[in-house]
């Protein structure tokens, strides 16, 4: 059996791994299991290995060509290293990134440690998109007394966000006052 | 600190102990971090790079638990230096390879590594002996809880902390056990039990026939998802797992013991035989031996006060640390091959001379059974 990294060297080393009843294997010989981090105790993981052999193709979701406004990492970048360039990236490429993230992980929303400057705001953050999702639905069902009412609770929330803390917590903002360029600006790897 | 005193000195987690430590060397806990807005180190210029170095590296040695510690960039370290750090899994493959713009710090315990600039700005890391995952995320969540009063790290409120890789995402946490499974592998049951138990998400080494490609039958148990749990949650997870890994590795002892006494006695003299004769020997072949041993001491056939230098001595005979403190050039392969085994010789004799004459009457007895959710 051939490594499926170098496909050329016998394979030595078998990893395999159930999520949720399905089973993925990787075969690699000893070299790449090496070069891979195979050993490393705290840095290896087997769907970082399976992105290298074909699984970041998932990214194409997204409309082609497409590049992140902040940092200019595009689709094919991530092809070649499995890899995002920014942590608007996550945003960017979010549809594509949404099937990948469903296959590796066990759900697709944090509920785990929040820093604590943000666990205020964060509570806020969800409480308001739920607001907005709710008065959508209002305003299409032309419940205009409800949606008024809503209107005014997202209107409380914003404002008391802003006296609490000026600077953005969402990626997506991070645009605004940065330093990077807005204008889509492709990089050179180092 | 200098990394001499680092090198020279065994890590907290090899010399100390913890719950259930002969079949559990040592628990990990590795936290992802990366500063808002900035871009992740594989996409960064250099000079971004040495930025966030800096930012990170003043706000880490600021630490109060880092007082002491080692600080050096990648580029300053020699690869030999770079290459004990890795054996030692205080840096990565990947950090090791890393230049401009990278850097190292740890405590002189070793029990908090941080690499900066690796995959991502932040990787900090918790180890201690023995099975103690829970003690060990306390650690580093501490440490993670005050950086982030003085570092500004990307979190997006859907998904968590935001790392370069999207197998990171989310808490950025990875927990590891390493463990010394010898019954498992000598009664050709490791397979079968990794796959029955790795129906949670996690990768474990595999073998190639009867467990000739085991490095010195140590096994790696980690998680492999980080979204969608909480940490509590995936730290309680794994450790259910290791709990039944630990139990089938206790049952595999006992059988051996008392249907195939004599092969284990066998096993263990032949492995003592050759380390204390040997002229000659791989870094595969030591481990695979010094597993025995290890076993051996388990068993008491060797004094408990024997532990630590075998224990030691898996770490010692890794083809870096043979060549540290030597200014020589580069060694060849044979040349470390019989440098190792004079070190081997050497250590073992330091030794009393083990019993293997008859079966240890109290067996494996020392390490009580796990009991799973609080070991
Ligand atoms: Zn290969
Ligand atoms: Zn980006």
């Amino acid at each position: 059996m051939f490594c499926d990294v170098c496909k050329s060297k016998e394979a030595t080393v078998f990893l395999t791994q159930i999520i949720e009843g399905k089973m993925q294997k990787v075969n690699l010989c000893e070299g790449c299991s090496k070069e891979k981090g195979v050993n490393d105790p705290t840095g290896f993981a087997l769907a970082d290995l399976l992105l290298g052999l074909g699984a970041a193709q998932e990214i194409e979701k997204n409309p082609a060509g497409i590049r992140c406004p902040v940092c200019g990492f595009s689709q094919a970048d991530f092809k070649k290293t499995g890899r995002l360039g920014c942590s608007a990236c996550y945003d960017t490429f979010a549809e594509g990134l949404s099937g990948m993230l469903k296959n590796m992980h066990r759900g697709l929303v944090h509920t785990g440690k929040v820093p604590a400057r943000l666990a205020v705001s964060r509570v806020r953050n969800q409480e308001l998109s739920k607001l907005r999702e709710e008065l959508d639905r209002a305003v299409t069902a032309e419940q205009f007394e409800e949606a008024a009412g809503l209107r005014d609770r997202i209107r409380t929330l914003e404002n008391e966000g802003r006296e609490a803390e000026p600077a953005p917590n969402r990626v997506a903002e991070l645009a605004e006052g940065e330093a990077e360029p807005l204008v889509p600006k492709p990089r050179q790897k180092p | 600190m200098k990394l001499s005193r680092i090198i020279a000195n065994t890590g907290e987690w090899l010399s100390g102990s913890g719950p259930h430590d002969q079949i559990v060397v040592s628990s990990r806990v590795r936290l992802a971090r990366n500063l808002k807005g900035k871009p992740f180190p594989g996409w960064a210029k250099k000079a971004e790079r040495v930025a966030v170095l800096d930012e990170i590296r003043s706000a880490v040695e600021g630490l109060p638990e880092m007082e002491n510690s080692f600080s050096e960039r990648l580029e300053d370290l020699s690869p030999l230096e770079k290459q004990v750090l890795m054996e030692r899994h205080l840096i990565s493959r990947e950090h090791a390879a890393r230049g401009a713009g990278s850097a190292v710090v740890m405590n002189p315990e070793q029990t908090l590594s941080f690499m900066i600039n690796e995959e991502d700005h932040l990787r900090m890391q918790a180890i201690r002996a023995g099975l103690q995952l829970e003690e060990v995320y306390a650690m580093i969540n501490r440490t993670d809880s005050e950086l982030e009063e003085t570092l500004d790290f990307a979190f997006h409120d859907e998904l968590g902390y935001l790392t370069a890789c999207p197998t990171n995402v989310g808490t950025g946490m990875r927990a590891s056990a390493m463990m010394h499974l010898p019954g498992l592998v000598m009664s050709e049951q490791v397979n079968k039990i990794i796959n029955s138990v790795n129906k949670i998400g996690l990768a474990v080494r595999g073998l190639h026939g009867e467990g000739t490609e085991a490095m010195g039958n140590l096994f790696q148990v980690s998680n492999q998802t980080t979204l969608g749990e909480t940490e509590e949650e995936i730290i309680a997870r794994l450790n259910r797992v290791i709990a039944q890994i630990l139990e089938h590795e206790q049952n595999a002892r006992q059988i051996l013991l008392q249907q195939r006494a004599e092969t284990l006695l066998d096993q263990i003299g032949r492995a003592y035989g050759i380390l204390c004769h040997a002229h000659s020997i791989t870094s595969k072949e030591a481990l695979n031996l010094l597993s025995f041993i290890k076993m051996g001491v388990d068993l008491s056939l060797f004094p408990s006060k024997s532990r630590l230098q075998v224990d030691e001595l898996f770490i010692e005979t890794q083809p870096a640390h043979l060549q540290k403190g030597l200014h020589a050039a580069k060694m060849g392969a044979e040349e470390r091959d019989s440098l190792r085994a004079a070190l081997i010789r050497a250590k073992l004799k330091q030794m009393p001379e083990p019993e293997i004459g008859k079966i240890p009457t109290n067996g494996f007895g020392n390490d009580s059974p796990a009991t799973g959710e609080n070991p």
